[in-house]
């Protein structure tokens, strides 16, 4: 079973890879500092300070930005080893978002794990309905939805406009932004840090769906599915396109809770431009973790450190923090490149002959 | 006698792998030249490097007794090399004459490759619409335009890679015929084949290799089939496939009328069928590609359904696709993960919906063993094993279903001979294990050899040979429905 359980040497060599690649992004992002003719020494310290620095940086900056980066990335694991490509997590996190802020303005009478508990399940129920129209336009005329999920990006970001200057905007209407939501429907804390419960359920959703993607028969049938759709439906009377809707509904779900936990955890009010691309990183973060829904937790985080620890960069050293997605793209390149080869390297094809094979 | 093509001492290994090894061959000027072996013997890779495909660890090619740079196709086609492939390499949404000129690298004016092209086919003896698109030609049309396409190219050393894998009886010696005809014409031919008599009928000289060598060459009128079998082989040729002394039983399938859409859109689909599978016989399909015989035996293996008539049949009928690689096996998954593809909730390695992967693993091996699969293991994945090894794999766990009804489609496609044998006994000892099995093949000879009674489907209709036929007959039945597939 090779991908589906990777024995331990294949995961020790999996991390071996991703540090020579997380070793190599930052070389070429230190070079190219030092040929712009920063500090690139302190550029990199202080990009390792701002993730790492301190008990305040680990557990209010670096984890508290993984968390909708491993919601989301362990629910596009799910839907790209089924073969569906959602790229349409950034527009769900809206959906479920809205919905969040919506619910959680209306539920200061109830007591706290009822209140969050309704907040949570509205923003999944809202990233359900945002990826059920790519879901149906799939299954009854075959639309792409690479296509679909990415067009109603745009819409969701638009209705989080649309709602923070209208119906949801403050009392006062002064900002575009929505006021706080009620006390009960916000996340704990862990005294003293930013740090809030969600990273728990993250945890928790990330090992649910591994032990679902790689120990029962439904995660086998999926990986099928995505594999080989064709002999999925031939050789295994697997109904391909039920299993392909499942895992984006899914995905579409996590996505929505992700929005509604960075309500009630993060932000506790509705802006526009919530969302720093999660919903993008996520696709990264899924695909360096292989689709492994646990390895998703780890790669969540190396991404969220970079991206916490670029901010304290641009602050401390005033480089630019977009430079940090160079290294971000130099680490997928890599282990990329490193799965091709390998890949190809094990299999070597006994040929019949090399094209009739 | 002027040779038109030579390689000499070739050696090649993939991985560990030898394909070749020291091999010798000449083509004369003039001849068709019969190149057999079995699957894995090296002939395709052999032709391969004369084409410039492959790159050879040692040896040399000339063409006219100039040598070629080995492993470069436009060397070899600048010499006059061509290749007929087994598998079509044209374009279907272009037509004709844009596959052609693509081909042969021909400049875009549409009324100049009109003319060449009608000019090129009727040289050869057929009609060839350079207009037509090429999703709408039959297997026959296909492999003409792949002729066309190589002599579009210059080449006069045509290498032909098991032409003859899907056609219907007259069809086969029509298209040998039109490659005697090239020869006529100044061409040479080398035909790759695993068919003995085509070989001996056809072919002046022959040249038989096994495991990368060797081990017969000669003139063709001095070799029997058997002489052939054996340097194949390495032994005699398997013989009966059929396990003796079966009975029939009761009706298993009960098709009525049946009526199915065409699949890819293309051909007449089923119109009205009517036939009955019985427990214990098998029952052999004989069909032109493309006249709903796979409508056939999709509707009975219940992945399509047919939209007129009944169809009585149980669930699930096992199901033998005759695309291995694309609707047989996952190529990426291990040998355990394909064969456990169809399991459900009551296999025994599933439980409460939990995949026990040892127990799976165990069983895997078992079946491994069981069926002769050469694997290392069953963690290897099932695209690393050879055409015939996959289609052990998948006549295993089609086998395994215990069903009582087995549909095979082609299932001896791309086999060598020892392979072919061994996938048909395998379905022949399950029909005299008591289930009902249905064979579609293109290959009359084990069509005869494998079934009890064959049904011939033409133009969407399904007729029953008389028992005892012979290849005219069901070649005439074939042709009767006269749907051009």
């Amino acid at each position: 079973m090779r991908s589906g359980i990777t024995r331990g040497g294949e995961v020790l060599r999996a991390l071996f890879f991703v540090a020579g690649a997380i070793a190599a992004g930052l070389l070429i992002l230190g070079a190219g500092l030092h040929a712009a003719g920063y500090d690139a020494a302190a550029a990199l310290q202080a990009l390792w300070r701002g993730a790492f620095g301190s008990w305040y940086a680990i557990t209010s900056g670096t984890l508290v930005r993984a968390i909708p980066l491993i919601i989301i990335g362990s629910g596009i694991a799910i839907a790209f080893r089924g073969g569906a490509l959602n790229i349409g997590a950034e527009g769900q996190f809206c959906a479920g978002a809205i919905a969040a802020t919506w619910v959680g303005l209306h539920v200061g009478g109830l007591p706290g794990w009822l209140a969050i508990g309704v907040v949570l399940l509205a923003s999944t129920g809202a990233g359900a309905l945002w990826i059920a129209v790519p879901v149906w336009l799939r299954l009854q005329f075959g639309v792409l939805e690479v296509i679909t999920t990415l067009l109603l990006n745009f819409v969701a970001e638009a209705l989080v406009s649309l709602m923070v200057q209208g119906p949801l905007q403050e009392a006062r209407g002064f900002y575009p932004q929505s006021d706080p939501i009620a006390e009960s429907a916000r996340l704990p804390f862990l005294p003293g840090t930013r740090m809030h419960a969600g990273f728990l359920l993250a945890i928790l959703l990330a090992a649910s769906l591994a032990f679902l993607a790689s120990r029962t028969l439904w995660g086998f049938k999926l990986r099928a599915a995505g594999a080989n759709p064709r002999a999925a439906l031939v050789s295994g009377r697997i109904q391909v396109p039920r299993m392909v809707a499942t895992a984006l509904m899914i995905s579409g779900m996590l996505g929505g809770l992700a929005g509604g936990v960075e309500i009630s955890g993060v932000s506790l009010a509705l802006f526009q431009n919530l969302s720093p691309g999660y919903g993008f990183t996520a696709i990264a973060v899924a695909l360096l973790a292989r689709l492994q829904p646990l390895a998703v937790i780890g790669t969540g985080i190396l991404f969220a450190a970079l991206e916490t620890g670029a901010g304290a960069m641009q602050r401390d050293a005033g480089i630019p923090s977009v430079t940090v997605y160079l290294v971000e793209a130099v680490i997928i390149i890599v282990v990329l490149l490193v799965d091709v080869f390998s890949r190809r390297h094990r299999n070597v094809m006994v040929p019949d002959s090399p094209a009739a094979g | 006698m002027t040779l038109a093509l030579q390689l000499l001492g070739i050696h090649k290994r993939f991985g560990s792998v030898k394909a070749l090894t020291g091999a010798d061959f000449s083509l004369e000027k003039g001849e068709i030249h019969a190149l057999l072996g079995e699957n894995g013997a090296g002939k395709s890779t052999l032709m391969h490097i004369a084409a410039g495909m492959v790159k050879p660890d040692q040896g040399a090619i000339l063409v006219h007794g100039s040598p070629l740079n080995p492993g470069s196709p436009r060397s070899a086609s600048r010499a006059g090399v061509g290749m007929v492939h087994q598998h079509f390499t044209s374009i279907p949404a272009f037509s004709v004459g844009e596959n052609v000129a693509l081909a042969a690298k021909w400049a875009v004016q549409p009324r100049r490759i009109h003319s060449r092209v009608v000019e090129l086919s009727q040289r050869l003896g057929f009609d060839l619409d350079p207009d037509v698109r090429v999703e709408t030609l039959s297997v026959t049309q296909l492999q003409r335009l792949e002729i066309v396409k190589a002599l579009a190219t210059g080449a006069t050393i045509l290498l032909f890679d098991e032409p003859t894998g899907s056609l219907a009886p007259q069809e086969s010696d029509a298209l040998l015929h039109l490659i005697e005809r090239l020869v006529l014409q100044g061409g040479s031919a080398v035909l790759i084949t695993h068919k003995l008599n085509e070989a001996l009928k056809h072919a002046k000289r022959l040249t038989v290799l096994r495991r990368g060598e060797v081990t017969l060459q000669g003139a063709a009128s001095q070799f029997t089939a058997h002489d052939l079998a054996r340097a194949m082989l390495g032994e005699d040729m398997p013989s009966d496939i059929r396990a003796p002394g079966h009975s029939v039983g009761g009706v298993v399938v009960d098709a009525v009328g049946i009526s199915v859409m065409p699949i890819d859109g293309r051909g007449p689909g089923l119109l009205g069928a009517t036939f009955q599978l019985r427990a214990g016989e098998v029952v052999g399909l004989a069909a032109v590609q493309g006249n709903g015989e796979r409508e056939l035996i999709r509707a009975v293996a219940g992945l399509v359904r047919p939209s007129r008539g009944t169809l009585s049949k149980p669930q699930p009928v096992a199901f033998v696709p005759e695309d291995r690689t694309n609707e047989g096996l996952i190529a990426q998954f291990s040998i355990t993960e394909n064969m456990i593809l169809g399991s459900d909730r009551t296999a025994p390695w599933v439980h409460h919906g939990l995949l026990d992967t040892g127990m799976a693993g165990q069983a895997a091996s078992r079946l491994i063993e069981r069926f002769g699969i050469i694997a290392p293991g069953p963690d290897v994945t099932a695209g690393s094993l050879s055409g015939g090894n996959q289609q052990k794999l998948i006549l295993a766990r089609a086998l395994e279903m215990k069903s009582p009804v087995i549909v095979a489609e082609n299932p001896t496609r791309g086999l060598d001979v020892r392979a072919a044998r061994s996938a048909l006994r395998q379905l022949a000892e399950a029909a005299a294990g008591g289930a009902a099995v249905m064979i579609y093949c293109t290959d009359l000879d084990e069509l005869f050899l494998a079934s009890d009674r064959i049904l011939v489907v033409s133009g969407g209709r399904v007729i029953e040979a008389p028992p005892r036929p012979d290849r005219e007959m069901i070649g005439r039945l074939m042709l009767s429905g006269a749907s051009a597939a």
